[in-house]
């Protein structure tokens, strides 16, 4: 674990520690176990709700920005209720049932798309101790658990009797299983230069050098991957062809209204963030402050502002990052879409693996051509 | 908490979100029935049989490709994990492996699967 030798006010991992031998304590393992599992639960959903509120509203903002328009601005101050009052309106709207339609399955599909969001989001290292789920196969736990999200898709499309929707499910359904292979492959390359898949410890090995410098030109390339790929998977930007409204109506949710949409509205802004916190996770050192080697007192400085906003300082880059490259350029055809995958970045990335294997194994890492300044034990 | 218990916590929470707004969404929301209202939205003409239907071949054989690939990335996740002690031999063997794969690749392009028509 980390070794600091000061205390750190503003980090939550004291309050956390606080609590749980408060229940160790006065409770019994089980139940103490039970009652953790209750207050992770209800923090993971009023933060998985919070971030889904803000970032609806960033994104109307940004995007009025981009067009030179002013965007949501009536409701509170510069707007910011608006998408409270959005959500609140979406939930008093009727639930429509659509004629000879798959009942179960429309009914499933929403709960595929919510709990493979919740599982990808559990893993995401806030801050210092502000994980969920912590497992030591953490990259292909995620990997694994992002991909169940294409089921509740499919299944959306499929059970809507409707035409467009199904086009729309079947394009969501390649795009999302080509592009699944870069960001898989885009990971891989970093768990090899790491040598390991556990969240915490990767963030922990990025203290004095980020894993997007470390293994410098292999690992630029695996994030350039690791982005495209994320914002090909989460359906936006200029690969948003499952629901190009020109051509499909809304693509695979058609058919939903209330609720039953706004869960695949809260699952798409969601996974944007999940995608752009992993990317930050693994490649530009998670929730660990900048520390550079030699300026002892900048880095002690550094440790002052909390690990959490380090991370959401980073993550916000990207999704800004993200939006920029959504509203700049032109869809692409499904052919060409489908060809980015499987003739650029599917066969660069393998020979990209390879590099990057070379690099760990000559030691030409930055880590490992200066270990006296960046080795980490 | 344990793995398990880790995981079971995230789980409950994603399926209380979906099942919690559902409900409270059905309690709250009226209800107007209405024939014309369930009709499948396919731009405002009515709908000319079922959706389930045949679709482009296309897509079956780019989810056949993935397979393929995927189940390369099950058997490479584990190697990248050591590959650091196993040394040049790691190299050497996964050389082998995705050359065979990279051929299986090659092959179909060859045959004009990717190419979308």
């Amino acid at each position: 674990m980390l070794l600091l030798n000061y205390s750190q006010p503003l980090e939550l991992s004291g309050i956390i520690e606080s609590v749980d031998t408060f229940l160790r304590t006065n409770m019994s393992p089980g139940w103490a176990t039970f009652v953790e599992g209750v207050i992770v639960c209800v923090a993971i959903l009023a933060l998985y709700c919070i971030i889904a509120l803000a970032l609806i509203y960033i994104e109307r903002k940004i995007t009025a920005f981009f067009q030179a328009r002013l965007g949501p601005n009536r409701l509170g101050p510069y707007g910011v209720i608006q998408s409270i009052a959005d959500m609140v309106k979406i939930l008093i709207k009727e639930i429509i049932h659509i004629n000879r339609s798959d009942k179960f399955l429309f009914y499933a599909a929403p709960f595929f798309v919510i709990v493979s969001s919740f599982l990808a989001f559990g893993v995401i290292p806030f801050g210092i101790d502000l994980q969920a789920i912590d497992f030591n196969i953490g990259v292909f736990f995620y990997t694994a658990a992002s991909s169940i999200g294409i089921i509740g898709v499919l299944l959306a499309g499929w059970s809507s009797n409707n035409k467009y929707s199904m086009l729309g499910a079947m394009r969501s359904g390649a795009q999302f299983v080509s592009y699944e292979l870069s960001a898989g492959f885009a990971l891989m390359t970093i768990v090899v230069l790491s040598g390991t898949m556990q969240f915490s410890e990767l963030v922990e090995g990025q203290r004095y050098c980020w894993n997007l410098f470390n293994g410098h030109i292999s690992s630029i390339i695996a994030f350039i991957i690791f982005m495209i790929s994320g914002h090909a998977e989460t359906n936006r930007g200029p690969f948003d062809l499952p629901e190009a409204e020109s051509e499909l109506t809304a693509g695979y949710h058609t058919e939903y209204s209330g609720l039953t949409f706004g869960f695949f509205y809260l699952a798409e802004y969601l996974n944007m963030f999940i995608y752009c916190s992993i990317a930050t996770t693994v490649f530009l050192g998670g929730w660990m402050p900048i520390q550079i080697p030699g300026l002892d007192a900048l880095n002690e400085v550094m440790w002052y502002i909390p690990s959490y906003v380090w991370f959401f300082g980073k993550t916000g880059l990207l999704i800004f990052l993200s939006l920029w490259v959504r509203w700049s350029f032109p869809r692409l055809r499904i052919d060409h879409l489908l060809n980015l995958e499987w003739k650029y970045l599917l066969p660069i990335n393998l020979v990209n693996l390879l590099v990057m294997v070379v690099i760990v194994l000559t030691d030409t890492s930055l880590a490992g051509l200066f270990p006296s300044l960046l080795a980490t034990n | 908490m344990s793995n398990l218990a880790q995981f079971l916590t995230v789980l409950i929470a994603g399926l209380v979100l979906v099942i919690a707004g559902v409900t409270i969404a059905k309690l709250i929301s009226p209800i107007s029935k209405n024939f014309q209202k369930g009709e499948p939205y396919e731009c405002g003409l009515p709908t000319h049989g079922t959706s389930w239907m045949q679709f482009r071949v296309g897509y079956y054989l780019y989810a056949i490709l993935f397979l393929m690939f995927d189940v390369e990335t099950i058997f490479l996740f584990p190697w990248s994990t050591v590959v650091r002690s196993l040394g040049i031999m790691g190299l050497v063997s996964i050389l082998i492996f995705i050359t065979i794969l990279g051929l299986g690749l090659a092959y179909a392009w060859r045959k004009g699967i990717l190419k979308w028509m």
